[in-house]
């Protein structure tokens, strides 16, 4: 190319863009895949920003995905079709198990940043010995959002019980308060209940996670596995719900919870972050607890490990990939997440601290973690989770079909997603 | 090489496509010219007999695009119905997935709901539709402004017409039911009560799609002569007998096209349902596309294939017999 | 019809048709005026203060103007993919109703299996890759002329069904030959569902979104349902702006349908039938 028509091809560009054409030479483009989504694409932008300015001859291009299971699709797509970015963002456990990581992904377990990556992370980002993925962000937990002004005009406690939790909703509902929001308009919000009471359903049974995915226990036949669903329903039957369950989205639970229409909301502890942006005035009077299970003395958390980001084993840019996703893993990228991306619980990178300011909602899951109170969610420790549970808790929290039929019928999907992974004695 | 394999064998596909082509071309009846034949002869002048004024090679370039885009994908669907598929390997498993399918808990409800949806809009647009045409080529003020109306919400997008009537339905703040409670009636939950999500989601669709009906009649009555009406109004007929014995019988290539087209669209219809319920509360609004959709979302592509296959045997088996009813009344007629 | 009673059916007629089909369009209207926090409420109310143009701005330059590239990349699309499907559908159709064979027959077969069957996607994106075709315009075009022709050819069909056989049989007599019979005499005569065609067409295709959401990844090749996709699922408390986009995402077909309407109207009326 001589040099006139390089100036030529590169002044409109540069009009876009004034990275694109600096020294032409060694300019790498690393591409990177992200979920819509205000939050984490600005950590994502931070982190490329970051990346950017310690090595000047790379430029990454940041790609947003719609999220969800339209997402997982897409993925899966583009790694089938070879047409996957250098690195993408994708959950751990087992939907990254469904992605056949040995022959799909790039072995990362050499990076150096790895040593400061806590094992528990590891382990679900992991195939076969070598690891895949480096956090994205920090864990998570399942549980209780509740009103702590609610709580406090009714003097009540957070509970240690599921007896207790309807006492204090009966009390709130006396009060003329809704008890717990609900949101099926938003349909994957209806699982809280039988996901966030995983703590309690391995405290019961152990072995629940490995006999599950043997085909050796069920839901239907599991006690303490039904009672996610029998708490789905008593919350309903009770009429314990906003009237407008049914339509209400994830946003209105939110809503309700934080301005006080509402004394409980079952969700993610990510939902911060999507309340920081909403109702950062209110973020004060929220506190979290765990779904409390029959016994007090065995009250945990259950906990959902970060995302991750990969890189396809096809990229054209492997080190290129590799240092960045290195990047990622260290303090450095750790700390230049938090700072941008709300903290949603402890990180799995050693040394990497929460601030000190975090909501109240995060403090009050420290405990659970130090004092080694929690569980991994059990998405982390069985590969099958049947694609239709959010529809069947959503027919039991509107009390369209019983949690005994309801468990059962999950029980089926499962079979089918366990047949599709080609697992032993299904 | 295994793409240029991959291309010399859709090169050969064409070719044999193109060679099935003429093939036929020569072998029909007598007004057909025989290709090599006029070649050969050198020239138009010197042909023995004329060609047809209608040849086939005006089907070419559509159906070149037509084979490699849709039908091949299409053909090779069904090899991939019968695998369990990760989209790298297949691992050939027969009828399996076709048994799995069945054993789904909710499809016959799904079946079922498809195949009122699809009735009942069908059902819907044509009588609507067939209305408002009448309506909207009689002579009235404002006919051009109400036929911009009727047919606007054809030009908006389904995920736009889904997302502003999801809102408009909220069962507590949404403008339906606070208009229902100003008149003192409690509004039913248009989306969430799983007895009615499903006629929600079908109203909306016959407003959506009214318009195309609509349109496709008012083509259909445009081009009955005004004579015949003219003739029957000498002959004393009324508006009602005008109706039944010249616009009804007239208008029946536009009423085929409606009824079938919208039959068709009803028993595929997605995207306004997943829009507006994706199949929910539960399941209580899903079809069977939308079932499909989510075994393929859920990775189960060779079950997802095989739902796809299923969907297409049962809109044949209704579609078949209905446009072969049709083309024998067309005939009789 | 007297004078009165065409004023009273037309003056009903509106009223209703107001009620039923424009207050829709209205409450989208208004959602979009709105601020974040009233629009949330989904009233049907006047905004408190009309915020028109500050949402305006933030959804065009919502992620780099993103919006404009879209209506760019939506439009071509639309505008090629149509013109090939008038011409190709209208041959289709004039020859499949003009001459019953045993290949018109098959191709009859073909285009309903097209009108029913849901398109196999995964298959078709192998395929587009194959041959080089995938993440293009090109591509793209292709599909969407390959999925609408089913539905164009019966539209076709149907109409050409009107046109007596009398005027090919007379252009054949004074010796014109098959192409120029059909694009010189057969052609204009299909005006009025041609201009059916092309405002349906380009209606179906500009508000596609499931082909480019596969067919057409990537940034730079974003298209209009795209973006209001984005907003659903990244904006999902900002109403305002979701209804925005909803809004302009409405305009090009709009723009289509009133630059054509009168067409219509005349060719409905007067030209639809001249034999």
């Amino acid at each position: 190319m001589t040099r006139h028509t390089l100036i030529r091809t590169c002044a409109p560009i540069a009009l876009a863009s004034l990275l694109a054409c600096g020294p032409a030479s060694a300019q790498t483009t690393l591409t990177f895949l992200m979920v819509t989504g205000s939050d984490s694409m600005a950590a994502a932008e931070a982190l490329a920003k970051a990346y950017e300015a310690k090595h000047p001859d790379v430029t990454v291009e940041i790609e947003a995905r719609p999220g969800g299971s339209e997402g997982d699709n897409l993925i899966k797509t583009r790694l089938a079709t070879s047409e996957m970015p250098d690195v993408f963002l994708y959950n751990s456990g087992s939907l990254m198990q469904a992605l056949k990581p040995e022959t799909a992904l790039l072995d990362i377990s050499d990076l150096p940043s790895q040593a400061g990556v806590a094992k528990d992370f590891k382990d679900v980002v992991s195939a076969g010995g070598k690891v895949y993925g480096v956090p994205f962000g920090t864990t998570m937990a399942g549980g209780i959002f509740y009103n702590k002004d609610i709580y406090r005009e009714l003097g009540l406690s957070p509970p240690k019980t599921w007896a207790e939790f309807m006492a204090n909703n009966e009390k709130i509902k006396a009060a003329g308060k809704v008890a717990v929001a609900q949101t099926y308009g938003a349909t994957w919000t209806s699982q809280l209940f039988v996901l966030a009471d995983f703590y309690n359903v391995q405290k019961a049974v152990p072995n629940f996670a490995a006999d599950y995915t043997a085909n050796r226990a069920k839901y239907a036949t599991t006690p303490a596995a039904l009672k996610g669903f029998e708490h789905l329903a008593e919350v309903h039957e009770k009429g314990l719900q906003n009237p407008d369950f049914g339509a209400a989205t994830y946003e209105d639970g939110l809503a309700m919870v934080a301005t006080g229409q509402a004394a409980h909301y079952p969700m993610l502890s990510f939902a911060v972050g999507a309340l920081k942006q909403t109702n950062p005035d209110d973020l004060k009077n929220l506190g979290f607890f765990s779904q409390p299970g029959d016994d007090a003395a065995q009250n945990g958390l259950t906990v959902w490990m970060p995302m991750a980001l990969f890189a396809p084993a096809t990229t054209p840019n492997k080190e290129v990939a590799r240092d960045f996703l290195d990047f990622v893993a260290s303090v450095e990228g750790c700390k230049v997440g938090m700072s941008v991306n709300t903290v949603q619980g402890p990180s799995v990178v050693q040394g990497c601290d929460l601030p000190a300011d975090v909501p109240p909602a995060i403090s009050d899951m420290l405990p659970y973690f130090k004092e080694g109170r929690t569980a991994p969610a059990l998405e982390f420790l069985s590969p099958i989770k049947g694609p239709s549970l959010e529809q069947i808790t959503v027919e039991v929290g509107s009390g369209m079909r019983a949690p005994a039929e309801a468990a059962a019928l999950y029980d089926e999907d499962v079979r089918k997603q366990a047949k599709q992974l080609g697992l032993p004695n299904w | 090489m295994p793409r240029l394999h991959k291309d010399k064998m859709r090169t050969d596909i064409m070719a044999r496509i193109a060679q099935t082509i003429s093939r036929s071309d020569s072998k029909a009846t007598a007004e057909t010219p025989d290709i090599t034949e006029r070649t050969a002869a050198g020239g138009e002048t010197t042909r023995r007999r004329r060609p047809s004024p209608y040849p086939h090679w005006f089907l070419l370039p559509a159906a070149i695009i037509y084979t490699v885009l849709f039908l091949v994908p299409t053909a090779t669907s069904f090899w991939y119905s019968m695998t369990r598929w990760d989209l790298k390997t297949a691992t050939f498993i027969g009828f399996e997935n076709f048994h799995q399918f069945f054993s789904e808990p909710f499809l016959v409800q799904g079946l079922v709901n498809t195949l009122i949806y699809a009735a009942l809009t069908s059902a819907m647009k044509t009588v609507c539709g067939l209305g408002l045409a009448v309506l909207l080529t009689s002579d009235i003020v404002a006919r051009g402004l109400l036929r911009a109306i009727v047919f606007f919400p054809v030009l908006v997008s389904t995920i736009g017409v889904g997302i502003a009537f999801t809102v408009m339905m909220h069962p507590t703040r949404g403008v339906f039911n606070v208009a229902l409670a100003s008149v003192g009636v409690a509004g039913p939950g248009w989306l969430t009560d799983p007895a009615l999500a499903l006629f929600s989601v079908a109203l909306v669709d016959l407003w959506k799609g009214v318009g195309l009906a609509t349109l496709i009649f008012i083509a259909g009555l445009s081009a009955i002569s005004p004579d015949y009406y003219e003739a029957a109004r000498i002959d004393g007929a009324t508006r009602l007998q005008q109706f039944r014995r010249i616009t009804l019988p007239l208008v029946r290539p536009a009423t085929v096209t409606v009824v079938t087209l919208s039959l068709i669209g009803g028993l595929r219809s997605f995207d306004l349902i997943w829009a507006m319920t994706r199949g929910g509360p539960g399941f209580a609004s899903d079809v069977i596309a939308s079932v499909i959709y989510k075994q393929y979302q859920a990775g189960f592509y060779g079950l997802s294939t095989a739902g796809n296959v299923i969907l297409f045997l049962l809109i044949s088996v209704i579609i078949l017999p209905l446009t072969v009813w049709f083309q024998r009344r067309e005939v009789e007629q | 019809m007297t004078r009165t009673r065409r004023a009273t059916t037309g003056i009903i007629a509106l009223a209703l048709a107001g009620i039923i089909f424009v207050i829709p369009f209205v409450f989208i209207g208004l959602q979009a005026g709105k601020s974040r926090t009233e629009a949330a409420m989904l009233a049907f109310s006047l905004p408190k203060a009309w915020l028109f143009w500050d949402n305006f701005v933030a959804v065009v330059t919502a992620r780099d103007y993103q919006l404009l590239l879209a209506f760019f990349n939506s439009s071509l699309i639309t505008v090629l993919s149509v013109a090939a499907l008038v011409v190709l559908s209208a041959m289709v159709g004039y020859v499949m109703q003009r001459r019953p064979s045993a290949v018109t027959g098959l191709a009859q077969i073909f285009l309903l299996v097209g009108l029913m069957m849901p398109p196999a996607v995964v298959p078709t994106i192998g395929l587009l890759q194959s041959i080089g075709l995938f993440k293009t315009m090109t591509g793209m075009i292709l599909i969407q002329i390959a999925y609408n022709l089913s539905f164009s050819t019966m539209l076709y069909r149907a109409f050409i069904a009107t046109i007596p056989r009398d005027l090919d049989e007379a252009a054949r007599i004074d010796g014109a030959k098959p192409r120029q019979i059909f694009f010189r005499v057969i052609l204009p005569l299909l005006k009025p569902v041609t201009v059916t065609n092309i405002v349906v067409q380009s209606i179906a295709i500009f508000n596609d979104f499931t082909g480019p959401l596969y067919y057409l990844p990537g940034r730079d090749n974003v298209t209009v349902q795209l973006t209001l996709y984005n907003f659903q699922s990244a904006y999902a408390t900002q109403y305002n702006l979701l209804f925005m986009n909803i809004l302009l995402v409405t305009i090009p077909p709009l723009i289509v349908f009133i630059f054509f309407n009168r067409q219509i109207v005349a060719g409905m009326t007067a030209g639809a039938v001249k034999g």
